[in-house]
């Protein structure tokens, strides 16, 4: 009975709807708008289902961050570690039990959805580590054992998602993780020192790679080497943005999408169908709305009390910012091509689902930003 | 209280670190946006293009080649309409089962079929594959009754090559037929223009002026996405036909020509004296270019290739013959120019001339008693030429030969088959053959036997420049209103259009007239070697010079025997030449006739000169009307 009233804060239903975020929320749903719009142009201007399965997850998911936004933030305090074990769980299973394709088994099937527990470790191992530099003492951050701890947490999700195989995933839970322990406190130093390691060491990584892998990095070096084989994505892609000039080639026009000469338009290289479309300023535009909704959630962040919520606002917002840069460096050509969806944009459940429930947990953190966390 | 202040200094790191980051995010925002702009601004022109040249391609249709047509505006190969079969396989439901309904309907061999169906393979769906390149008509109105049940069948219109005189002009245009990779990569506008189906120029003119009868493609150009398959179409480039060509011949006089020839081997070729302009050019046998057109088959081919009378050799260009007794006229004139002899000069012939032990023989066996310059060239006196041969020398006569037009390509810019033929002297025998020359061979080569070798067209020039007052003409096939591009070609044109008359090939003219009025013996006068074929009307009447020229050595016995043509075998009889000119008063024409192993010039070759002069100068009257006609006066 306690434990259910500190569960509760002490704001009635309609105090908590008039705390809601409603400009994050406004720019969530703007970008949902505009998703769909996009995914209907990708399946050619038909209402297919791409389109209609999209806005079925979408509708579901964005009810659920509603839903989420509604329970108090000490909820999600309390239950970081089991969550983050409970994924762990099921990249276990995935490992035995998943479904396999294209040579990955990253997925389970749900039947209402087919889920990817790795697209969701990006959430819990933020939420996870939160709450670890939430409990913990200042004058311990820096500590070996501290720091091998929160390492081990981000390791241990690392090495399930790098067997699957899933370089893409893991990096970003990695940079996931690693925001928080630089938030966190732990000493600049530390970062600068495995910076260069892991700079020296990268010839040494890169000979452990796959060898899938290490072409993606040859042809992301030099696209031309193979242009229809390797690098015909990259090249078709750079195509398809150069093209789309300052106004774009207009909507459901874009002849490089239109024409089947994008490969993945649903999913990692939406981007570029929108960017061919709608141009240069269409693109500045989708920057802007993902810069606005950065921004709410750090602002957000700023205004909680608790350090957990501050963390977990900063890390979540550092997420989405991650995966929109390493999705459209990819895009642009100024990365090599590692499966990273841009968030709500692409098609695919469980990434929006993840996004969903970080936006969801972000917004709770709203309505409950004066709650104190023991 | 402490645990406060610690709680505080906390969310001071968390926040003092936040900025840090969110600095970050502003400068690899930053980063992102100006490789946009780099893409879609600066290099926006070159994406532009590179996305069009994705999704756009241009589909080639074969172009429209030039007609060709006679001097009076005929055309003599121009182009038809076919209709053609595709499938497209894309849209078939049942290929097999189609392909067996087609072979029914067409009547296909099962060769055909499995060629058919090999092709398919190499397709891909939505391509057409030509199932029949030529339906008769027949085949084509039963296919459009069925077109209903053949879902995918689709009959085509297109263009094809069309000789409407078939033979005749076989060996002087060519024919087509498609290109080979040779073809392709020899010339660059084949390989430029080249698209399936296209035919292009194998032989002749039609390979000589490829370049100007090919045309420009029609081009299409389609959408396509990225398997290649045709979204829309975009645009449609009707292309040009390639130029008309008009050559110098005239085709009734072709038509004679192959009609005299009919049955025979051998070469007709007529020019006119003045502008160098060929008036007909025939080889024979001749063989139907139309046969090539969709792939000739392998027993028509047969039937052509192993013909012993060799239909596929251009015996005017390319044959090359010993001139006989055609010769003579040059070396009358070589003896009489290098003042050797004289017309009152005399030698008696005694059927036969002994020499250093050897013995050479006068066709006439018991002699034809003394005989002077216009005697011996009328009756063809061997006798009289070894004698004047002898006293001239091979040197001095190679050099008046040489004049004329022997051992020289004649339309080499236009054929590049034709052959040089030698004319033989001292220098040329040790060369060639490493042994010094014989006078005897000086005494063969002054009948025209032994190591001459001429071509029909040769021995036309030749009679052209005597009969035009002895000089210097450029032969020429095409017209001078023909717009060409060909270097070698247009630069030919130069020469022949500049027929000035300046350069003349004597010495005296008074030799030529000389020359010239042995001949009208020849054919005019009793005891002359082609009397029988002369034409009294002087509107028409003209004079030659026979010749018969030995294939092989004839032997003692078989001189005793002297046997009839008929009674020889067929590669053993003498080849039959005539060369002539006229009309005599007021000549224009010069024509050649050869008939191979037709047996003497008399009786085998001279009789068709009385065929062809009726309507060379008849035709004359039409070729004057034309507003290119050039009157000469010399």
């Amino acid at each position: 009975m306690f434990q259910h009233t500190r569960l509760n804060s002490d704001q009635n239903f309609f105090q908590k709807v008039k705390n809601l975020d409603y400009i994050l929320i406004f720019c969530i749903l703007i970008l949902s708008i505009v998703s769909l719009f996009v995914m209907y142009s990708t399946d050619g201007g038909e209402l297919l289902f791409h389109t209609k399965s999209h806005l079925i997850k979408l509708s579901v998911f964005f009810i659920l961050m509603l839903v989420i936004s509604f329970f108090n933030i000490k909820l999600w305090h309390v239950s970081s570690y089991f969550l983050y074990i409970a994924t762990i769980l099921l990249l276990i299973w995935v490992s035995f039990y998943g479904i396999r394709v294209s040579g990955s088994q990253r997925w389970i099937n749900l039947y209402f959805l087919v889920l990817q527990p790795s697209e969701l470790m990006k959430i819990a191992v933020i939420l996870c580590l939160a709450k670890y530099y939430h409990r913990i003492n200042i004058e311990k951050v820096n500590t070996f054992v501290s720091i091998s701890f929160a390492l081990t947490i981000i390791i241990i999700p690392i090495i399930l998602v790098l067997s699957q195989p899933d370089l893409g995933t893991s990096v970003l839970i990695a940079c996931s993780g690693l925001i928080i322990l630089w938030l966190g406190g732990v000493k600049i130093k530390y970062f600068f020192v495995s910076l260069i390691t892991f700079l020296i060491s990268l010839p040494f990584i890169i000979s452990y790679l796959q060898p899938y892998q290490k072409l993606r990095i040859l042809t992301f070096l030099d696209p031309d080497r193979d242009p229809l084989g390797a690098g015909y994505q990259i090249i078709q892609s750079k195509i398809a943005i150069g093209s789309g000039g300052f106004s774009g080639k207009g909507y459901l026009q874009g002849t490089q999408s239109y024409l089947d000469f994008l490969p993945e338009k649903h999913t990692d290289f939406i981007f570029t169908l929108f960017s061919e479309e709608f141009g240069f300023i269409g693109s500045i535009g989708l920057l802007l709305l993902y810069s606005i909704i950065i921004m709410r959630i750090i602002r957000i962040g700023i205004l909680t009390r608790s350090s957990f919520a501050k963390l977990f606002c900063f890390g979540f917002a550092f997420a989405i910012f991650i995966y929109i840069t390493v999705n459209l460096s990819m895009v642009l050509g100024l990365l090599p091509i590692v499966g990273s969806p841009l968030p709500i944009m692409s098609y695919g459940g469980s990434s929006m689902l993840a996004t969903m429930i970080g936006f969801g947990i972000v917004l709770s953190a709203k309505i409950h930003s004066k709650q104190v966390i023991a | 209280m402490i645990k406060k202040n610690l709680g505080i200094r906390k969310s001071d790191i968390i926040n003092r670190r936040m900025f840090i980051i969110v600095a970050a995010k502003l400068i690899i925002f930053g980063g992102l946006v100006s490789r946009l702009f780099s893409l879609q601004i600066n290099d926006n022109k070159k994406y532009l293009t590179l996305s069009d040249k994705n999704r756009i391609r241009e589909w080639k249709l074969p172009p429209t080649r030039g007609n060709i047509v006679d001097y009076f505006g005929n055309i003599i190969a121009g182009n038809l309409k076919v209709y053609q079969l595709h499938v497209i396989p894309e849209q078939v439901e049942n290929f097999n089962y189609l392909i067996s309904r087609l072979k029914v309907i067409l009547n296909l061999s099962n060769k055909r079929v499995e060629k058919i169906k090999k092709k398919k393979k190499q397709l891909k769906p939505w391509e057409s594959l030509i199932v029949s390149e030529n339906l008769s008509w027949d085949q084509f109105s039963k296919i459009n009754n069925y077109l209903y049940e053949l879902v995918g069948v689709k009959p085509v219109m297109t263009i094809s090559r069309d000789y409407p005189f078939n033979d005749i002009y076989t060996h002087v245009l060519g024919y087509v037929s498609q290109p080979n990779e040779e073809d392709i990569l020899e010339n660059a506008v084949i390989k430029e223009k080249f698209v399936p189906g296209i035919k292009i120029g194998k032989l002749g003119l039609e390979k000589t002026l490829e370049n100007d009868l090919i045309g420009v493609n029609d081009i299409q150009r389609y959408e396509v996405n990225a398997y290649g398959k045709r979204i829309n179409q975009l645009e449609y480039q009707k292309g040009k036909q390639g130029s008309k060509i008009r050559i110098t011949l005239d085709t009734e006089v072709q038509k004679l020509c192959a009609e005299l020839m009919n049955g025979k081997a051998g070469s007709i070729s007529v020019m006119d004296i003045y502008s160098g302009e060929v008036i007909a050019m025939y080889s024979s046998p001749s063989y139907n270019p139309n046969s090539f057109l969709f792939g000739i088959s392998q027993d028509e081919w047969q039937l052509i290739r192993n013909n012993p009378l060799k239909p596929l050799i251009n015996k005017t260009l390319s044959g090359l013959y010993s001139p006989g007794s055609t010769i003579k006229p040059i070396v009358a004139l070589s003896a009489l120019e290098n003042e050797i002899m004289n017309t009152n000069f005399k030698v008696q012939c005694k059927g036969k001339m002994e020499l250093h032990g050897q013995t050479f023989h006068c066709w006439k066996e018991k002699g034809h008693g003394w005989m002077s310059l216009n005697n011996a060239m009328k009756q063809s006196c061997d006798t009289y030429f070894y004698e004047i041969a002898r006293k001239l020398g091979v040197d001095k006569l190679k050099i008046t030969a040489e004049k004329f037009g022997l051992g020289k390509k004649v339309l080499g810019e236009y054929f590049e088959n034709e052959k040089e033929g030698q004319f033989p002297d001292t220098k040329w025998k040790i060369n060639k053959l490493g042994k010094g020359w014989v006078l005897g061979e000086t005494l063969i080569t002054g009948i025209g036997q032994g190591y001459t070798q001429t071509t029909p067209i040769q021995l036309c020039l030749m009679t052209a420049q005597i009969a035009n007052g002895g000089y210097k003409i450029k032969p020429k096939i095409l017209t001078d209103d023909n717009q060409l591009t060909s270097e070698q070609v247009k630069k030919a044109m130069q020469t022949t259009s500049s027929n000035e008359f300046n350069i003349p090939l004597y010495d005296d003219p008074k030799n030529i007239k000389i020359i010239q009025e042995a001949m009208f013996s020849s054919t005019n006068e009793l005891y002359g070697t082609s009397y029988k074929s002369r034409i009294d009307d002087p509107k028409y009447q003209f004079a030659g010079k026979t010749g018969t020229a030995q294939v092989k050595r004839i032997s003692k016995r078989e001189r005793e025997l002297d046997l009839k043509t008929i009674e020889i075998p067929y590669e053993e009889r003498d080849h039959a030449l005539y060369v002539a000119f006229g009309p005599y008063k007021n000549p224009r024409y010069s024509l050649s006739i050869i008939v191979e192993h037709g047996g003497s010039g008399s009786s085998a070759a001279a009789p068709m000169a009385t065929k062809l002069f009726k309507l060379i100068v008849d035709r004359h009257q039409y070729r004057k009307q034309l507003p290119d006609y050039k009157e000469f006066d010399i």
